[in-house]
């Protein structure tokens, strides 16, 4: 985990305490992953057991200062150039739970994939708000800082993510829509059912851009 | 916030709305009773997989079509119930009308596809005009007045065709996939659009298959086989965000 190396991050910047740290690292993440200040102060600890920081004095009001060693400079390029491992994708709650769900009994795997729907729905909603916000604050320039920008940064990877289940979830509810039909109907299903009588409607036979996209 | 709407009247009202095609063998339902009912300021979308009714309820909203049975209210005025001239008169009056594309007619300009549905209302030439330019103007699209579809991008289309569909007095706007053809930075500037104007108190209904776009609505309701079988309200986000725990 990372807290380690955004410590570090903020150090390169000058020496600061702990409180300070918890403080501009919640700034930029927006209080995405929140930090406790024990977090902080372990997290400190091994870093300085490991050389990566060391104490350096202490304030007007008496904090505990502490600051970026060269090795601690060193391993902190190494983590920017170095890629963030996706050989062991982290584990998944719901793509486990998804896998427990298929064929199990009593379960309604439609009913699964709806309630997430909407709670990762709900939770773009969200993102979508603050972002539109962040973006105001960005654009009028009225913030002036930096942190807006990184905050901006992090609400839309967690856009991007849920945007991803999201789309995976219907994905998924299409895909075992169309493994249930009997064979003879899935063949026949694609062809909506045709009233000759009907005035066509704007709508019926009109093809979808988005569709083709998304097959 | 709909707790401040509720004692409003709806923009749209849709009640026990059925659309049955066919019949015997061959019948679709492809509404099955929908209930549903947008405010001004509100901006709902609907999802849901192909084919489950999305632009039957949009058509039906905009009285492009007739139910089977159920009502569609208008600001009140039962839009099932109206002659063809009224239907007529309350399409051009009230209800802004936004497809995937071909929104534009492409020998005018964008003023002058934006001032037709005034034109058309009776309303002089000039007067039309100047209203469309006002509309541009407060939409952030005055540069772009005098050109023809043909020299705008899709994503300018799209906004000129929802300006289209707001000019004067009218506050309720149907969209069906208005971002479809669009690339998703594109997208998001015709939502940012239609957000805008809902939060001036306009009141739309947008049909999506992206997620991210639906994210932009105050409610989004989830159509299945003709009904609708969940819907999400906003949370209010700060809280979301604090009480969330500690991940990655
Ligand atoms: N004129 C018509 N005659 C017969 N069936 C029709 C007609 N128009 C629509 N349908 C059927 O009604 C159902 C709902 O169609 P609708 O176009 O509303 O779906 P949709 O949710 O908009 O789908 P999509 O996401 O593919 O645009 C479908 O089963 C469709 O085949
Ligand atoms: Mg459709």
């Amino acid at each position: 985990m990372s807290i380690r190396h955004g410590l570090l991050a903020l150090l390169e910047r000058g020496p600061r305490y702990g409180s300070q740290l918890r403080t501009e690292f919640e700034s930029r993440t927006g209080s995405t992953w929140p930090l406790n200040v024990g977090q902080v102060y372990t997290t400190l600890a091994r870093l300085e057991r490991d050389g990566l920081v060391a104490p350096d004095g202490e304030d007007a009001a008496g904090h505990t200062l502490y600051a970026i060693t060269d090795t601690g400079r060193a391993e902190l390029r190494e983590w920017y150039e170095r890629p963030v491992d996706r050989a062991n994708p982290p584990r998944d709650e719901l793509s486990i739970k998804l896998a427990m769900a298929v064929g199990a009994p009593g379960v309604d795997i439609r009913a699964v994939i709806q309630s997430q729907r909407h709670a990762t729905i709900r939770a773009m909603q969200d993102y979508t708000r603050l972002k539109a916000t962040a973006l105001a604050a960005v654009e009028s320039g009225r913030s002036g800082e930096r942190d807006d920008v990184a905050w901006l940064l992090v609400l839309e990877q967690l856009i991007f993510q849920t945007e991803a289940e999201a789309r995976w979830l219907d994905h998924c509810e299409a895909r075992l829509v169309r493994l249930s039909l009997p064979a003879d109907r899935r063949a026949a299903a694609p062809e909506p059912p045709q009233a000759a009588a009907e005035t066509p409607a704007p709508h019926t036979t009109r093809p979808r851009t988005a569709r083709t996209r998304r097959a | 916030m709909p707790d401040q709407r509720q004692p409003q009247q709806p923009v749209l009202q849709l009640e026990r709305l059925v659309r049955t095609h066919g019949s015997g063998a061959t019948e679709v339902h492809a509404l099955r009773g929908i209930d549903l009912a947008v405010y001004p300021g509100e901006l709902v979308a609907v999802m849901g997989p192909s084919g489950s009714g999305k632009s039957t309820l949009l058509t039906l909203a905009g009285g492009l079509d007739a139910p089977t049975s159920g009502r569609v209210l208008v600001e009140g005025t039962d839009i099932t119930a109206a002659s063809r001239k009224q239907l007529a008169a309350l399409r051009r009056r009230s209800i802004g009308y936004v497809f995937q594309d071909y929104n534009l007619i492409p020998a005018l300009t964008a003023a002058e596809n934006v001032a037709l549905p005034r034109e058309l209302d009776g309303i002089s030439a000039r007067k039309a005009r100047a209203s469309a330019l006002a509309a541009l103007e407060e939409m952030g699209l005055i540069a772009l007045a005098d050109r023809f579809p043909d020299e705008m991008s899709g994503g300018q289309q799209q906004r000129v065709a929802i300006a289209r569909a707001l000019v004067g007095d009218r506050r309720l706007v149907l969209a069906d996939e208005p971002t479809g053809a669009l690339d998703s930075e594109t997208g998001e500037s015709v939502l940012a659009l239609l957000r805008s104007r809902c939060d001036a108190g306009a009141a739309g209904v947008l049909v999506t298959h992206e997620p991210r776009f639906a994210a932009w609505a105050d409610r989004v309701v989830f159509l299945r086989d003709g009904s609708v079988v969940d819907e999400t309200m906003r949370s209010h986000a700060d809280s979301l965000l604090s009480g969330q725990a500690g991940g990655q």
